[in-house]
This record gives C-alpha cells, structure tokens and sequence, in this order.
C-alpha cells in the first residue's frame, strides 16, 4: 500500500510538471539557427554545372556543406573541439571530399551529396605539413600527406596506404609542400633556413627516392606563403629582402642554383614591410599547373604574370585590387579580381587568366558594409553558360566573418553571420512603446524636478494624445480591412527596425549579443531576424567583454543605453563603448577613459537626472571612476558612499577584498578572507543576479508553520578546486559569503569530487554540479539556506545587521548524464516555479523542475511531508525526453543559456548559444495566466450568449405567468 | 626570586580559570596583556589586532590573544584585555560618526605540525560598525573559519543586537570589557547522493510486495479503478438526470 502511495505520489508529481510542446507547435515560438564558424578552407563542387554545394571547413572544427542557392546548410559535421577536431586540409577531387584532421591524426573522406563518411583511415604521428592530390595519366588515383618527417600515399577510393617513407635529413630540413605534376613523380619541398632548399623526387609506385638535390637558396626563410610551383614543374619564389623572383625547374639535373630574376627588370617593387604572396593554380591535379600566377606586392595591388619561353612577363597590373582568386570551369581557368570603386563599394570583375584580357559584362559591385569590416577572402565559383561564355558567383568573407554570395551584377543571393558561432555574452533588451504609446506615456514622463504645467495645457495634451491614439486605432483597422484582402502568403509581417514595438505580453524583446570577433548584433527575439549589427574594429581577440544594461527603455523620451566594456586579457586595459540597443548606433555620450587597467565593475540601483543607472569602474590603485560623471551623480554618490561595498578576488593569491566606497572616490579595505592556494585555487565566484525577484518570504511547512529563507542579496558563491588531482583526496569547495561583511556564511567541502563545476546561485538556494571521481559519474547538489522559523528583521535586509548564521540544508543526487552549462529559469515576480535548465553535451536542453532538487526531500514519506508536496528522495535524477525544452533542435556545443523574464508570469525567455543559437519560451507552472492556442472562443461565447437569451426569454415567460397566475 | 615564585602561582591559577572557560567555549578579560600572552600551553597563541580611528585609517593596535589548543577539536579561547578610558572614549566617538571597528589575526595554519613551517605574511581582516558594537555593550561573537587542512581563512565578527538605533550608552562600565564568544569553524562535508538507504528501503518494499501475494490485498486496492469509474459514470447519469427535477421544482 505504502508503496502504491510512493507510486501515486511521484506520478502526480510528475503529472504536475510534465510539459511538452505539440506537434503543432514546433516552431510558433521557438527558432534555431545554425551557424559553422570562420571558413577556412571553402570549395565549390565545380563536378556539375547543377550542382550547388559548397564545402566549407571551418576554425570552429566544423565540415559542412552549404547550399550555394539559398546558404543553408545541406550537413553538417562538428567535431571535437580543440586541435583534437582541428581540419588542417580540404581536398575535393569529384563527389569526394578529403580531410586531414586533428594535426595529421585522420584522414577521412567524405560523400559530399548527402554527407556521409566513405572511409577513415588512422595515420602515423606526426605533424602535418600539407597534403595533396597525386594523378597519374590524367586521372587522380592518390591523395598524399606530408607530415614533418615522413610522407605517406593513400588510396583515393579505399583510403588503404599504398607506401610511407622516412624522409631524409628530417631533423635539419623542414619540409613544408608536396608537387605532382602527374608524370609519375612526387616531389616533396624543403628547406634549411637561410641555407639551402631540398628537393626529393618520389616513384609514385613503390616510394622509392629516384632523386634528392638541394639548392643554394641563403634568403629562404619560408617555402609555404613565398613560393609555388607554375607551368611544368617550375619552382618560384620571391623574396621581400633582394626584391627579386627566383626559378628552378625541379626535374632538370643540371641546374645547381636558382636563377635569381629582379623584380625591377619588370618595373615592380614589393610595400616595404609587406610579404609577397605568390598564388598559382593547377585545375587539375593530374596536370601540371597554368603558367600564369598572382603577385601580391602590397595589400592593395596584385599583378597577373605569366612564366612564358623561361621569361616572366606581366599580363595585367591590379593597382589598386585588394583580392585575387583564380577559378576554372571546364577548360577555361579565369581569375576575378576585386577592386576599390568608392568609399563603400567594390567591383569585382573577371578576367581570362590566359592573356589577362577582362571579360565583357562581368561586373559585380559588392557594398561594404558601413558597419561591418574589410573583405579579406574571395571564392569565386565559375561556370560555363549556354552560349560557352564564362559566368560566375563569388563568395566574400569579411573581418567579421560575413559570408556574402553575390552574382551578376551584384545582386546579394544570400548572407551568413558566422560571428554568431561565438557568442561571448548577451543581454535582452524590452522593445520600446509605439508611438502612440509614448505619446500617452510622455504626459508623465517628465525630468524630474520640472515644474508643473497649468491644468488646462495638461487637458488639451490629454485630449491630442487621445485623438493621436483614435487615429492610429482607425488606421490599424484600414490595414486590417487592407491585408484581409490580400492573399494570407503575402501579408507576412517583415519585421524590421522600424516596426519594431512593444507587445501586449513584452514576449518580443531585443537580443543583444556580443561575438569573441567584435561584432554585435541585435536580433529580434520572436523570429531571429538580425536587425542591427556593428562590427567593433580593432579589438583584441582575447578580449572579455561585459555588456551593462544602463537604461532600458521605460523611460522615454531617453533612449535606452548599453555599455559594453571591452577589456584585454593581457593587460586589463579596459575601453567603454556606449550605444543604443535597439537600434545599434553608437551613443555621442562622452566616455570616461581609463587609463588603468579595470578590476572590478559595479553597477548602482542609483540614477543620474536622465534615469542612467550609474556605474563604477575600479582600477588597480582603487580608484573609483563613476560613468555618467554628472555632478548630480557625484553628488548622490558622495552621499551614499559609506553603503557602497564592493568585492575584489584575486584567484592567482586566493585573495578575497571588499572595500567600500569612501566620499572622494577612493576605497578603503576593509575585509580580507586569503584561501591558501597551495591547496585550492579559487575557480568562479558568483553573485545573484540583480533583477530576480523572489515572491514568497518562506515555505509554509507541514505543520502550517513557516520556514523563512535567508534572502541575502550581497551573498557570493566562490567554488574551489583543489591542486591535488589524486582522485581519493580531490575535493571541491563551496564558500558562501557576504559581499559588504566578508563574513562566511557558509563552508562546505565535497570530497572526492572534481571539476568543472557548474553552478547556479539564486533566491536561497545554490545548484552545484560537478564529477565524483570515486564512482565516476556527474552529481547534482543542492544547498538551501534558511532563518529558521522566525525572521530577525522582516522589513528589511541588511549584512551588517543580520548576526545569526542561516540554517543549511544540503542534499545530493545523481545525475546520469554529462552537463556543458547550468541556469534557472526566471519570470517577472517570482510566483511561477523555478526550474533549471541544463545544457547537455548531446544538444539538448533539459528543463528540471527545482522541486527534484529539494534538500528537504523526505527519506521516508510523512504525513507532513506529503501536504507540503515533497517528492520522497530517490538518489538518482530522472531524465525525461518530454522535459527536453528544444525537441529535436539540438543545440551544438552549448555555451551558455540566458534567461529573461516576459510580462506574462508564466512565461521565461529562454536562449541557448553556442555553435547555433536556439530561442525559445518555457513555462515552469505551465501557462496558468494564458488561454490554450486551441481555446474554443465560438463555444464559449455561443454558450454566454445562449444563457443570456434564454435568461431574457424566461423571464419574459416568468413574468406573463405571473401575470396570468394573479389574473387567476 | 619570591616574585618570580609568586607570579609563576597567579600564572597556574590564571590557567586553571581559563581553563575551565573553555568547555563553554567563551572567554573573557579582566586580565592584562602581559598575563595571557607568555602563558605556557600545549598550544600557540596569535595576536588578535582591533583598530578603531576617527579619521577610519586602520591603526591596529593589540585587543588580545587568541589561544590554540593543539589536539582533535579545535578548542580556543581568547584572552584580552580591558578598554582603557582614553579606548572608550574613542570607540564613543567613531560610534558618533559611523566609523568602522576592524579586527585582523594573521595567517596562520591551525594545524601543530605545520607550525614549523607558520607562514605569517598577510593578515585577514573583518570589520562590524563601531555603533553596533557599542550599543550591544562590546558583546561580539567572533568565528574563525578554516580550511581543510587547518589553515585560517577568514574571520568575521558579528554583535548582538547588531542593529544601530542611536541608543546612547551612558554606563562607562559597559564598555570596559568584552563580553566575546569565540569559535573555531572547519568546512562541514557536503552529503552525497545516499544509495545505500534506498536500496535497503527499496528492498524492503520487495520483501513486503513478496510477502503479501496478489489475492492478499484488499478489495479496495485491487478494485479501485473499477469502483472510481463506476461512481463517476454514476455521478455523470445522476447529473444528466437533475435537470428536469430541477424543471419541475422551479414551476
């Protein structure tokens, strides 16, 4: 019976929680996008003229296959993070696609139509230095990979090796590139710095070294970016230093030394500073490659030169150009070249790579983005028309990873932000009211301090503002009479900065993200459409970024304000970069610059004249620097200033400091806990987030009696690891302590534990997650502060005034999967449960009710226990695929998961980035405050209106009867 | 030679007394400096700091000495020294303008065997205000907390009451001596997921299942969902029924 009960108990519990989306609601408010990251390597499939893949490797470990019509992805396969997963070459020879991965570790080959794995095979170790492409008799059999001491040829259609040989003098000569001209021979290149270049000749068949020479080259300082092999086998190079280009034919037995040609014989001279860049092009593996070539001489002048009779002669001068890229399709081989036309347009034009002539009609006008970076790729896609002509299309990458495919004359097919593979932190900003709406709003939003107007201007303003709003009421309903004509495909609603405004419910928000590359984007919250983007040029790629929310948009006419502190790793210097989130333009407020490098940012609940939140940045002298610095700011600061407290850790020492703020803007220590780093080493320090809201003071017991919770909002959560990894006496460290006191709250040790630890800090309560070593699994812990049953002072809570320790509850469980990343859900007031949303290394995002994370969870089930609806403890967590909040829309490599609360209470706002982005709304109480999608409104109003006729008619009836029985 | 015999009695005495404080973990005052510090145990002491200015830049100067009792638990006690009239007056004063009443040990590992090895660079510091503790007649209750291998991380001290009406304390006497709890605090171990006891509880719910076969449960039990559903569908005919009842009472 008892055990029934158990049963029945959980299967409520469950039944209470349960949630899942309907088939019919896939999509009506969640969408995904998928992203690859920066292309490094990309090929278009030249094999048809139909075709319209494009493979595309990326720095994010990531092989994918584009479609080049519409930039959707056709497959996509991530791999390890790390050089683990690293692709160090793309091959592409007909419906197959070669890859080398993880430093020379694998290659694989790949069905490039629907993405699947033909054959791996397992190389020797060794770090890779190229691979190639070998023909024989016009027809590609062979792919070879050169690693740093040893060559190996592998079969193109089993991946089965053929032969691998040492090479010689490995360990003084650094071989860097492969040749096969498809006579037969392979040649492997190397070098000895500043001495002498190696050429050994390979017998495709067996290996066998048919020859080795080396040449005097004493300039050589690098053979992969300064040279390449044109026309039949001969070796070219160039130099910066002797200003000149240098040739070897490389099968010739009697040439000792490279035959040194002066740039100046024809009228060329390389940027100072700049590398020359060679770049030739060999169509068909089995061939050798075309006699003509480019040279970049200097960022912005390439040149087309042609090796002809052993004489170079240029073809075409490219000054200014800033890209060249050669293409072929069939027999033609063309190049297209991208030159500067104005301020904020580029012309890409096509010229045959034979004789250098442009052809005709081949414009395409590429617009820079204002906002965006320089194009630093060019891929350019060449197929042949009806009439045998050459056409083409091209792809450019930007600084900020922009992908644009263009086609003639310059219309953009499709765009890709590739940023948005990284993003590095976000916020979510609410939509601004209508017009209309702030016209009403703007009777009462005043500066403060102003001074009032007569009665009979504020009649009059009420009266036009109510007009205004009639007038925009009848012109919403001409659009809706308007668009009910029009065909339903059609009135799809474009969103775009202009309409943007707020919703009833506030579900529509800003997403402003942050990427490790710079840029910013604000995109829409409800379709993922990208609104704004802003490319921030010149920063550091290991830089930190915090993005501030310093006004949001309650208070017009002030617009809102973000402020985004960019600060290098290195350093700590730190820079401000201050726009308005809605709409992306860079605010013309003037920024404090901080000359020093910044520790610690605080933002203050105080608010200059303009409703700016205001915030402290701290250096490393512990100066205070206020933005805004008002003298209305420095005031209320001056003010406030002995309750001002902020918190410095200095991980490296183990050292926690607050200070507090003192009048003038300097600080005073004034407490210092030190964890000794010889056994721990601090690893994340957590407060609570600033805008939750907690609802209810306490939990009513069993008993009808009240456990007050200990809601300190200064409380930090710092986790340690300890320095010994051995697995019986690791352990993990939870301190809880008071921001403004220093005092520890709290202080536990977790033995036989190990990081990564993943934690949530919120309300009272701290979610932990981190990996028992002993049995080898991941553990969920929960801690659970309370005051106990009576509140010291329940009007208001202060650190400095709170002496008794709180009362903690610690329980754990078990949790059969791995955990990439960990948040809770939050709503508006804080009535709704909470629920943990935890990424999972498998892509999917799990919702898990906080109720099974409980530490008063009953070992045997009470009476108590059960009125106040307490799961009886199970030391496992469940996993239910119904809790699974994106379905089948799994999220690669979860980062991190942002949540906001919407103006519904039901409702939280839910983003998941990592490799994609997945936005999605949850409800943890299930939609207690919204009417079901599939709500029967005609009923309802049938039945209303029926018992309203039939209360009339009755009464009708009632009275004549009445009347009929008093006439009786 | 007698004075040394003399100070050497009090010193025994004095040691006995304390002593006996520590089983209530609390200590207290009344003695000089001079008395606490060379007092001879099996232990060591460190100095606890306090500093209390107007201008509120620390200067710390010595409240008393914290002793450490080598051992399994990590007994403490404190031994200080009163507030002399010129202290008084200035804890008074920075009372008066909020000032701040800081207290510093220096590092130091608990541990006996590392002793050797004391590594004393740094302090760690905590703070109360300085009105708070006036107004709570210099009670304070001051925790030390440790590590896992004993070293001290951070102190904190807190006062009861430890609000700040405005009360003004007129008894000179209150604030002559400390009336100080002291504790030592180590990490507590944090719980893991306890298997054991559900297996064992799980067990037992088999055992009992076992025990009691199918035909041994009671009507109820195995009915119930053939009992609900005829008394819902019951429910639902009487329900359909009512109206016209309800038809004829109304008329």
């Amino acid at each position: 019976m008892a055990w029934l009960v158990v049963r029945l108990a959980i299967s409520l519990s469950l039944l209470y929680t349960a949630s899942a989306v309907f088939e019919d609601q896939v999509g009506k408010f969640d969408w995904r996008e998928q992203f690859v990251g920066k292309v490094r390597f990309a090929l278009f499939d030249t094999h048809s003229q139909a075709s319209k893949k494009l493979l595309v490797a990326t720095d994010k470990n990531v092989f994918a296959s584009l479609n080049s019509r519409t930039g959707d992805l056709f497959w996509r396969h991530v791999d390890k993070t790390g050089p683990e997963g690293h692709i160090d070459a793309l091959l592409m020879y007909g419906q197959d696609a070669v890859v080398v991965v993880g430093n020379g570790r694998l290659l694989r080959s790949w069905e490039t139509t629907v993405g699947g794995l033909k054959w791996e095979a397992v190389l020797d170790t060794g770090s890779f230095q190229a691979a190639a492409l070998i023909g024989v008799q016009d027809f590609v059999k062979y792919v070879a990979v050169l690693k740093k001491s040893a060559i190996s040829l592998h079969d193109l259609s089993s991946g089965s090796q053929i032969w691998v040989e040492n090479l010689p003098d490995s360990d003084t000569v650094q071989y860097q590139t492969i040749y096969s001209g498809g006579n037969g021979l392979v040649f492997v290149l190397g070098f000895v710095p500043s001495s002498h270049i190696v050429i050994v000749e390979y017998k495709i068949e067996d290996g066998e070294i048919m020859k080795k020479k080396s040449v005097e080259a004493a300039w050589m300082s690098s053979l992969e970016n300064s040279c390449a092999v044109i026309s039949s086998g001969n070796l070219l190079c160039v130099d910066q230093i002797t200003q000149s280009l240098y040739i070897l034919p490389l099968q010739s037995a009697e040439h000792t030394e490279m035959r040194q040609i002066h740039l100046q014989t024809l009228d060329l001279e390389v940027a100072s500073g700049f590398q020359p860049v060679l770049t030739s092009t060999q169509p068909n593996p089995a061939q050798p490659p075309l006699a003509e070539f480019f040279l970049q001489l200097s960022p912005d002048h390439h040149i087309l030169l042609q090796l002809k009779d052993d004489l170079i002669a240029p073809l075409r001068d490219f000054n200014p150009s800033y890209l060249a890229a050669f293409a072929t399709s069939g027999e033609k081989t063309v190049a297209a070249v991208m030159t500067p036309k104005n301020e904020t347009a580029c012309s890409i034009n096509l010229f045959s790579a034979d004789t250098g002539r442009r052809h005709l009609d081949t414009t395409i006008i590429y617009h820079m983005d204002p906002n965006g970076g320089k194009p630093n790729r060019l891929y350019v896609h060449a197929f042949l028309k009806k009439d045998d002509s050459v056409g083409y299309r091209v792809m450019v990458q930007t600084e900020d990873l922009t992908l644009t495919f263009l086609q003639q004359p310059g219309r953009v097919v499709w765009m890709r932000e590739e940023a948005l593979a990284d993003v590095v932190t976000m916020e979510m900003v609410d939509l601004p009211l209508t017009g209309t709406q702030a016209e009403l709003e703007g009777e009462f939003g005043k500066k403060a301090g102003k001074v009032q107007h007569g009665l009979l201007p504020m009649v009059l303003k009420r009266l036009s503002s109510q007009f205004i709003l009639l007038q925009a009421w009848m012109a919403h309903l001409w659009k809706l009479f308007y668009d009910a004509r029009k065909p339903r495909s059609s009135v799809k609603n474009e969103v775009t900065i202009d309409t943007l405004s707020r919703d009833e419910f506030n579900l529509q928000k800003m997403m402003v993200m942050v990427t490790a590359s710079g840029k910013l984007f604000g995109i829409d919250s409800k379709s993922g459409t990208v609104l704004w983007k802003q490319y921030l040029e010149d920063i550091q790629p290991n830089s930190i970024f915090k993005l501030i929310v310093q006004r949001t948009t309650a208070h017009f006419p002030h617009p809102p304000q973000c402020t985004l502190l960019i600060k290098n790793k290195d350093t700590g210097l730190g820079r401000l970069y201050v726009f308005n989130p809605i709409f992306g333009k860079k605010s013309h407020i003037s920024v404090p610059a901080l000359p020093r490098p910044v520790l610690q940012t605080l933002l203050l609940p105080v608010i200059d004249q303009d409703y700016a939140k205001v915030l402290l940045l701290i250096d490393d002298q512990y100066k205070v620097t206020a933005f805004p610095s008002t003298k209305n700011v420095l005031q209320q600061l001056q003010d406030t200033a002995s309750s001002i407290f902020f918190y410095l850790v200095d991980s490296s020492q183990g050292k926690l400091s607050g200070f507090r703020l003192r009048m003038d803007l300097s600080t005073e220590l004034i407490w210092e806990v030190v964890i000794p780093t010889e056994v721990q080493k601090i690893v994340a320090v957590k407060g609570k987030r600033a805008n939750e809201h907690v609802h209810s003071q306490g939990r009513v017991m069993g008993d009808r009696s009240v456990l007050y919770k200990y809601l300190n909002p200064n409380l930090l959560a710092v986790i340690t690891e300890s320095t010994d990894i051995h697995q019986e006496r690791s352990f993990v460290g939870i301190f809880l302590i008071d921001g403004v006191t220093g005092r520890i709250v709290h202080e536990a040790v977790q033995r036989k534990a190990k990081g990564p630890v993943h934690f949530v800090h919120s309300e009272n309560w701290l979610v932990y997650v981190y990996w028992n070593s002993k049995f080898r699994r991941n553990e969920f812990s929960v801690l659970e502060l309370f005051e106990g049953a009576e509140l010291y002072n329940s009007t208001v809570f202060s650190s400095l005034d709170r002496p008794h320790p709180p009362q903690v509850l610690q329980q754990s469980y078990i949790f059969p999967a791995p955990i990439s990343t960990l948040e809770a859900t939050l709503t508006e007031k804080g009535i709704t449960s909470r629920h943990l949303l935890v990424g999972l290394p498998s892509g999917n995002i799990l919702s898990l009710p906080k109720m099974f994370l409980d530490p008063r969870r009953p070992e045997l089930i009470s009476e108590q226990s059960r009125e106040e609806n307490l799961i009886p403890y199970a030391p496992e967590m469940p996993i239910r695929t119904e809790w699974f909040i994106n379905y089948n829309q799994t999220v690669s490599r979860v980062r991190g998961i942002y949540t906001a609360p919407s103006g519904l209470e039901s409702t939280c706002l839910v983003v998941v980035y990592g490799l994609d982005i997945y936005q999605t709304r949850v409800f943890p109480s299930k939609q207690f405050d919204v009417l079901k999608d599939d709500y029967d409104y005609v009923l309802i109003s049938s039945v209303l209106f029926g018992l309203f006729f039939a209360t009339m008619i009755s009464k009708r009836l009632a009275e004549v009867k009445l009347l009929n029985r008093a006439w009786r | 030679m007698a004075t040394k015999r003399v100070l050497s009695l009090i010193l025994s005495v004095l040691s006995t007394i304390t002593l006996l404080w520590t089983q209530f973990g609390e200590c207290n005052n009344g003695r000089r400096l001079g008395d606490a510090v060379d007092t001879d145990f099996s232990g060591f002491s460190v100095p606890l700091e306090h500093s209390f200015e107007i201008d509120d830049f620390p200067r710390f100067r010595l409240r008393g000495a914290l002793q450490f009792r080598g051992g399994r638990e990590n007994g403490v006690y404190l031994a200080q020294n009163q507030l002399s009239e010129k202290d008084r007056n200035t804890m008074k004063d920075v009372a008066a303008v909020d000032g701040l009443y800081r207290i510093r040990v220096p590092r130091v590992s608990l541990q006996v065997d590392r002793q050797t090895e004391r590594q004393s660079e740094g302090y760690i510091t905590a703070f109360v205000r300085a009105c708070s503790l006036v107004e709570s007649h210099l009670s304070d209750v001051i925790t030390l907390h440790t590590d896992v291998s004993g070293n001290v991380i951070g102190i904190s001290i807190v006062t009861i009451p430890g609000s700040c009406r405005g009360i003004e304390v007129e008894d000179e006497v209150d604030l002559e001596v400390f009336n100080t709890t002291i504790s030592v605090v180590a990490p507590v171990t944090a719980p893991v997921p306890e298997t054991a006891p559900y297996i064992e509880r799980m067990e037992q719910e088999m055992e009992k299942k076992g025990k009691n076969p199918q035909e041994q449960k009671s009507f109820f039990a195995k009915y119930w969902y053939l009992i609900l559903g005829g008394a819902v569908f019951l429910m639902a005919t009487s329900s359909a029924q009512t109206p016209p009842g309800g038809a004829r009472e109304q008329s």
